[in-house]
């Protein structure tokens, strides 16, 4: 290809990505911050796309523009609230600075060693003889997997472990999220325009989601770009001030939750019985049992960002345990 | 010939991505703004996508543009009204 | 077709790069956000132009979901929250 092009796309692509970053990070205004790390998010999906890797610019779309950024501006609340945190800096703000200066330095020195190693990581990773790269061994064996996308293949098959793991990793942050209280109050009852978009979005997401979901097991996507979509459409209709959004109530909405780690089990022990290894899948049944996983985990996935973005128990969740209580 | 009317409307199109970036720079209010936002989104992405499905010649690969492309004008357009009433409460508030 | 492809590819980047400026600069936060949401356009025309080389088709499956989740994050901007009832 003609590189003049080329060069200017990757200049700018490095340049917007470095600025952006720096000033969303060095932005005074929380709300400024997270407008900016929205932007950001949405550059660097082009990024990944740059760099051909289709799996990971879906996840960034998804998860990292406009999910993170609706979950931080909820976050960082109305512009009423940034005047009374203002005020509370101020008074700390002499003291924090002289420990501040400090830990600044001791931070910035633990980054360059971090980024340093990384680097010499990198350099030494290209070194090594090119007949023991990964990438190989898995095509390799791509054909036993059950799926024919690469990256799904290594996520619920060769790596299994690590995708329970982080599964798990999840349902402790929601256990975390259950205990923060009672979710944040509703939104307004918003206007015709806002109606009539979420009257498309949603659907339109909720049928991507279902798509990308069953995409994965043979071009780019999976359970995890799925959830953060599904989890996207849920959040749109909060926003429009709808009090029901699509999740279960109390012990149906448990069950969603647990249920990425809890299929990743259920297969895994049946296997075990059955006498095989662990989430050691037999080759002619491995795309079912995939695609029956990926199906869980979608659901959790798209649970647990919801109820971040609710900011703690759906409300019918608290009046179940109020009524129990007496 | 097919090849000639693609490049024509991808280099269309581009320009009129150019025109909304250098109209969102130039003009002076956010109100003015989103006027050369949507041309971008409208023309710019339209033609843009047109000239890539004739270059495609895949049906299946020219239907996913279109929808991507109805996708982009039905949501920059409550975008951009949203994102102009909420300046406008704003600046009523204050 | 390739040096048509980068030379769209390079006026795209600068149309993003523009709009960069404007999210850098605008005074109001509503700027930001309507220059944000040309950025996700241009990365929108970005990927389809990429999803031409071979294999990559799932570039477009990508910008759809960009072009869908942009629209998610000006909702979040521009949605008003109730005051927390004390019950």
């Amino acid at each position: 290809m003609n590189t003049t092009g080329l060069l200017v796309f990757d200049g700018l692509l490095l340049i917007s990505i470095v600025s952006l970053a720096w000033s969303a990070l060095a932005s005074p205004d929380a709300r400024r911050s997270v407008i900016l790390f929205m932007a950001f998010g949405l550059v660097l999906a082009v990024a990944w796309g740059r760099l051909l890797a289709p799996d990971v610019a879906l996840a960034e779309a998804a998860i990292g523009a406009g999910l993170s950024g609706a979950l931080l501006l909820v976050a960082v609340g109305e512009q009423s609230n940034r005047a009374l945190q203002d005020n509370a800096l101020r008074v700390s703000e002499r003291n924090a600075l002289r420990v501040r200066a400090t830990l600044q330095w001791v931070i910035t020195i633990l980054c360059v060693a971090l980024a340093a190693t990384l680097a010499w990581a990198l350099v030494h990773a290209l070194d090594r003889a090119t007949n023991e790269r990964l990438a190989q061994i898995v095509s390799e064996n791509l054909a036993a997997s059950g799926v024919s996308n690469p990256v799904t293949a290594i996520l619920l098959n060769f790596r299994a472990y690590d995708t329970l793991l982080e599964l798990a990793v999840l349902l402790t942050a929601v256990l975390g999220i259950l205990a923060l209280g009672t979710a944040r109050p509703d939104y307004q009852r918003t206007g015709p325009v806002f109606d009539g978009l979420a009257r498309w979005l949603v659907p339109v997401l909720i049928l991507t989601a279902g798509y990308l979901l069953w995409v994965g097991a043979h071009a780019p996507g999976g359970a995890f770009q799925a959830g953060a979509t599904l989890a996207a459409a849920a959040v749109v209709l909060r926003l429009a001030g709808e009090r029901s959004i699509g999740l279960p109530q109390a012990g149906a909405l448990r069950v969603i939750l647990a249920a990425g780690v809890g299929m990743f089990l259920v297969v895994g022990l049946t296997l075990l019985l059955l006498g095989r290894p662990f989430l050691g899948y037999p080759p002619a049944w491995a795309g079912s049992l995939i695609l029956l996983i990926e199906s869980a985990a979608m659901l959790a996935i798209a649970a647990t960002l919801v109820l971040a973005f609710l900011g703690g128990r759906p409300p019918a969740i608290a009046v179940n345990e109020e009524n129990n209580r007496c | 010939m097919t090849e000639l009317v693609s490049s024509l409307m991808i280099v269309a199109g581009i320009g009129f991505y150019l025109a909304g970036s250098i109209g969102l720079l130039r003009l002076p209010d956010l109100y003015s703004r989103l006027h050369a936002l949507t041309k971008a989104d409208n023309l710019g992405l339209g033609l843009l996508a047109a000239g890539l499905a004739l270059h495609s010649q895949d049906l299946l690969v020219a239907m996913k543009l279109l929808l991507v492309w109805l996708a982009v004008l039905a949501a920059s357009a409550a975008s951009a009204h949203l994102i102009a009433r909420h300046a406008h409460r704003q600046e009523a508030g204050s | 077709m390739s040096e048509l492809l980068s030379v769209a590819v390079g006026g795209l980047m600068l149309s993003l790069f523009l709009g960069l400026l404007r999210v850098l600069r605008g005074p109001e936060a509503g700027d930001r956000m309507l220059a944000t949401q040309l950025i996700g356009t241009a990365g929108v025309g970005l990927l389809l132009l990429l999803s031409i080389l071979p294999e990559q088709q799932a570039l477009i499956d990508v910008a759809l979901i960009l072009a869908l989740l942009a629209a998610v994050a000006a909702a979040a901007f521009t949605g008003q929250q109730r005051e927390r009832r004390d019950d």
